[in-house]
């Protein structure tokens, strides 16, 4: 029989990594909040995982902290790379993490922070609102028309700007 | 990660449970890996998108339904395990969903009529008594109401279109009509989920779903075939489709072959 390759190390065992730290670990619950709002989403990096709101609950027990994360959708492929992404940051800190998923209430745009809409729009995203999006985050025209219902991700919708013509995601409303 | 913060009712029927669990994830298990067949070769880039990114959904939402499966069942396996190591037999999945592609009007009518089941089941499964449940339905039926509203729209789209579309989308309802009755027609296990108080009876589905499913098809100039002929065989495993089968060797090679692989 051919020898197979070694199989890819598995997502979540991080424990033996050898730990980044500079400085003392966080010390209040605030401080991880602080560190998590560092962490970027993997298919939009400009806003964090604090800025989507999906960071549900910090509870911080000395050196052990949990944290709750809910996923946006629920197939998102995104949310196992955050989960490993805050699990990773919290030990570099110094911490022993469990990171746990919750569902219930489930994930919606009205947690996206008001500072999160203004970073997707500057990025060439809309942000979501009720009745579609609101300007081309190109050009600012108002007049814009939807392409389809989906887009290269979950969480965005492909629309067209009549103004400038150019194409432009638009990040759902959910 | 762990599973999901919410407790279960002191009593419940646990077997019962674990069949109605089931079911549910197989549904949306199946129908995902079959929307997934799309991938890469729908019509239109933006309808190979929307494919992709409703078959994602449906997987997650398999990940929460077999994840519940599992811890109910209390024997050691996980969401994967029901996934990959079970056969046709053992799936509870409606024949409706394990039906092949087709042609792309086949597959949209195909979701088209579960998608309309699919989002009322769990607008009533948000009120059910198991908490774990109402939970994983207030999730889910956000991204159903999605998938709903888009076949829909692409039924009316390709019935009232151009001869062609018409006449395939007329030939796929004529094929599909008699695998939706299963969707509305109870059995034991429905009957044990009812009482415990947990999900609602199929039948009290069954009256707006007709309305809601009638009217679209009435604006997509289509013809709702006669007869109350219902296929049955899916949801309690007695009786799978030949494809089913086929359709697990593909889903199930990797694991089949290499027990246990990781990534
Ligand atoms: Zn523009």
């Amino acid at each position: 029989m051919v020898a197979r390759p070694a199989p890819a190390p598995v997502p979540g065992a991080l424990a033996d990594r050898p730990v980044r730290r500079d400085g003392p670990p966080p010390a209040t619950e605030g401080d991880v909040w602080a560190l998590l709002s560092q962490i970027p989403d993997p298919e939009i990096p400009v806003i964090s995982i604090t800025d989507l709101g999906i960071v549900r609950e910090v509870a911080l027990d000395g050196r052990a902290v949990r944290v709750a994360i809910t996923p946006t959708y629920s197939g998102c492929p995104a949310t196992f790379v955050i989960a490993i992404a805050v699990e990773a940051a919290l030990l570099d800190a110094g911490l022993t993490p469990t990171v746990t998923s919750r569902i219930d209430p489930p994930w919606t745009t009205d947690w996206l922070t008001e500072a999160a809409r203004e970073k997707l729009r500057r990025y060439g995203i809309a942000p979501p609102a009720t009745r579609g999006p609101e300007a081309c985050p190109h050009c600012g025209a108002t007049t814009v028309t939807q392409v389809s219902r989906h887009g290269s991700t979950p969480c965005k919708a492909q629309w067209r700007c009549d103004a400038c013509a150019e194409p432009f995601d638009y990040f759902k409303c959910h | 990660m762990s599973a999901t913060d919410p407790r279960p009712p002191a009593s419940q029927p646990a077997a019962e449970l674990f069949e109605f669990l089931c079911r549910m994830g197989d549904n949306t298990l199946v129908l995902g890996h079959r929307l997934s067949e799309w991938c890469g070769t729908a019509p239109a880039l933006e309808e190979d998108i929307a494919t992709a990114n409703t078959a994602l959904d449906l997987i997650g939402q398999t990940q929460m339904w077999l994840g519940l499966a599992a811890e109910t069942e209390g024997a050691g396996r996980s969401a994967d395990d029901l996934a990959m190591t079970r056969d046709a037999w053992d799936f509870r999945n409606l024949l409706l969903v394990e039906q092949p592609n087709g042609d792309f009007g086949r597959t949209l009518m195909r979701s088209f009529l579960f998608d309309a089941w699919h989002r009322l089941m769990l607008e009533r499964l948000t009120l059910s008594g198991d908490p774990r449940v109402a939970a994983i339905a207030a999730k889910a039926v956000k991204e159903v109401a999605y998938h709903a509203d888009r076949s829909a729209e692409l039924v009316v789209a390709l019935g009232d279109g151009t001869e062609e579309s018409h006449g395939r989308m007329q030939a796929a309802l004529d094929r599909l009509w008699p695998y939706a009755g299963e969707m509305l027609a109870d059995d034991a296990i429905d009957r044990a989920m009812a009482e415990a108080g947990i999900a609602p009876l199929p039948s009290a589905l069954a009256d707006p779903w007709e309305e809601s499913v009638r009217t679209t098809l009435t604006r997509a100039t289509l013809t709702v075939p006669e007869g109350a002929f219902a296929h049955r065989g899916g949801k309690d495993g007695a009786r799978h489709s030949e494809h089913l089968g086929h359709m697990l060797t593909t889903m199930q090679w990797l694991q089949r072959a290499y027990p246990g692989a990781r990534w």
